[in-house]
């Protein structure tokens, strides 16, 4: 039972990040109709700059967190303006591409800056808690309550602001958007920033408790784009619902069937899921 | 000139290129051109003329060299036997993907292979009992009698190896050319076109994808076989996402769609590679960026350069125009 809940509190915080950076992922193909292959490589590139700050600049670990984001939020966005945004009436085969190679650009370049070697994100409170038998770590602890904040704001700003509201209506319908006056063009900038906001602070979350490495990308790009198919691509309650269900598969997979096998468990899921229901669990009206 | 005198003119060249005593460095860069070129050939008929970003090319490459590793390493066939089960093989895994993951479109496809293209390199990588793991499989041998082959018209092992993969190039160009000649091939571009259109037109669009899917997988499982017995050793880092995304770029590079692309991109950067070889894992430095320059300002690639530079001065074969770019030119 202690294992159980062990793994079950290791499951949420997984879940957690997940959530984080499909959201960011969802919120872009919802908006922009892009599946951003880049995505992967903007988390990666958030735990690297969570690093040079806490090595570099000396600052703490909120700040660097903060810092890790803005950076990459504003990086999305150039990359909306520069790219995405003139390939918008491109096949749609092209700005996935396009995505791919930004992918590949950014991974060798943070390889070519800090090194092909794994780093280490010093964790900002250390030490473990026993909650009714059960030992979590600071870091998880911290990871669950952050994403929740995280995820309530997003859903508060979503909801509740005339921004955020944007960003909804342009998913929903883009030329309905137009009609009512949004400027199109602002919010495609707006919700890549996001995106990569929620990457970067996914990445700044979850770095202290594993190791950092170019490749960190990779691996999370596979498994968000998991999750938003199982989720319903553009679904934001989609999204969340994904990330937990892959959470849970792998880490009581990995406990109770085989731990080589736990990062194919969530594709194989996902194949099921496909094979059983093309559009994915939670498909949305269009 | 017409289109297959140059296709001639340039396979007799090739064929000319060991008999000046290169080193086998050059020639080794020319058979990996090749196999690279025959596997960007099968990535074409469905990312080129069907319109469809299939992100698991590179498993079925996997699948048809492990078939071949496989077959001759364990079971003791011969290479020529196990050569073309291995491309049946890869053929019917297709069609198994294909199966299911044309139930998906556009998006939601890409993303689909590129999952299954994950578990093709985990399972190879973690199947120890078949695919040796982590270790790979070693020592594969070279085709029987092509070493004596080579010998008896005074080449060695290495020279034998590059006519094989040329005539295997020769062999997927007439397959792809013909294929793209055929009604069967002119759906294809339909359908890339958009799927309701080639419907309305009368073509059934699920079993004339799941054709191009067997096509390209098989000419990927051709190429994994040549390059099992000619590396003699297989590992799985070379069936992963990574690969796909390599044939991808040499695809582009060359040109989407057209015939002398999947031939011009390999050749092209597979030599840029080796002469970045400085540069090792840093080559994404530069490619990245030209992969997405590419995309937005020549998504024709080199062919389609030359094809607009030839047009200006000969006027172009009354083609149709597509549904997209009718609409484009009324509005």
């Amino acid at each position: 039972m202690t294992t159980f809940l062990q793994q079950l509190f290791n499951a949420v915080a997984l879940g957690g990040v997940y959530a984080l950076v499909a959201l960011g992922l969802t919120l872009v193909y919802g908006v922009m109709r892009v599946p951003n292959f880049a995505h992967g490589g903007l988390y990666m590139l958030g735990a690297y700059l969570t690093y040079a700050s806490l090595t570099g600049l000396g600052i703490g670990y909120v700040p660097a967190l903060i810092l890790a984001a803005i950076g990459v939020a504003l990086l999305a966005a150039l990359m909306e303006r520069v790219i995405f945004y003139p390939l918008r009436d491109a096949p749609h085969v092209s700005p996935m591409i396009a995505a791919i190679g930004v992918l590949f650009f950014l991974e060798a370049a943070v390889q070519l800056i800090w090194g092909p070697d794994f780093k280490q994100i010093p964790a900002p409170i250390n030490g473990i808690v026993e909650i009714g038998g059960v030992i979590v770590t600071w870091q998880r602890l911290i990871i669950i309550a952050a994403s929740v904040v995280v995820v309530v704001a997003l859903n508060y700003f979503l909801k509740r602001t005339l921004t955020g509201a944007t960003i909804e209506a342009m998913s929903q319908n883009r030329e309905g958007a137009r009609l009512v006056g949004i400027n199109t063009n602002r919010v495609g900038a707006l919700t890549f920033a996001i995106s990569g906001l929620l990457a970067a602070a996914a990445a700044a979350l979850i770095a202290p408790t594993l190791l950092v490495s170019p490749s960190m990308g990779e691996v999370m790009n596979l498994k968000v784009f998991a999750i938003i198919i199982l989720g319903g691509m553009g679904s934001v309650p989609g999204a969340i619902v994904g990330a937990f269900l892959l959470s849970f598969a792998e880490t009581f997979g990995g406990a109770y069937i085989s731990l080589d096998f736990a990062d194919v468990i969530g594709f194989a899921m996902l194949v099921l899921v496909l094979a059983i229901r093309p559009q994915g669990l939670f498909k949305r009206g269009t | 000139m017409k289109g297959w005198m140059w296709w001639v003119a340039v396979f007799a060249l090739a064929a000319l290129v060991p008999l000046f005593g290169p080193s086998g460095y050059v020639l080794d860069i020319g058979v990996n051109i090749m196999i690279y070129a025959i596997l960007a050939y099968g990535l074409n008929v469905l990312l080129g003329y069907t319109g469809q970003l299939p992100l698991a090319h590179a498993g079925f490459f996997g699948i048809g060299a492990y078939a071949t590793g496989i077959l001759t390493l364990k079971l003791g066939w011969s290479f020529w036997l196990a050569w073309p089960v291995a491309v049946a093989i890869s053929a019917l895994a297709g069609l198994l993907l294909g199966l299911v993951a044309f139930r998906t479109k556009g998006d939601t496809f890409a993303i689909f292979t590129l999952g299954v293209g994950v578990i093709i390199m985990l399972v190879i990588n973690k199947w120890d009992a078949l695919t040796g793991g982590n270790d790979g499989l070693n020592g594969i041998m070279p085709p029987a009698g092509l070493e004596a082959l080579s010998k008896s018209v005074g080449l060695k092992l290495s020279g034998g190896f590059y006519y094989l993969a040329l005539i295997s190039l020769a062999l997927t160009v007439i397959a792809v050319a013909r294929a793209r000649g055929s009604v069967f091939g002119r759906s294809l571009i339909a359908i890339r076109g958009g799927d309701d259109l080639a419907r309305s037109a009368g073509i059934d669009v699920y079993s004339h994808k799941l054709r191009a899917m067997m096509l390209s997988t098989a000419i990927a499982g051709f190429a994994g076989g040549l390059y099992a017995t000619y590396l003699g050793f297989l590992g799985s880092a070379a069936t992963g996402p990574i690969q796909t995304f390599t044939i991808l770029l040499y695809l582009l590079v060359g040109g989407l769609g057209t015939l002398a692309g999947p031939l011009l991109g390999p050749a092209l950067m597979y030599t840029l590679a080796q002469n970045l070889k400085g540069l090792q894992d840093y080559q994404y430095i530069v490619f990245g960026p030209l992969l997405v320059l590419l995309i937005m300002f020549a998504p024709q690639g080199i062919a389609g350069l030359w094809m607009r530079l030839t047009a200006r001065r000969t006027p172009p074969p009354a083609a149709p125009p597509t549904q997209k770019e009718a609409s484009r030119a009324g509005s």
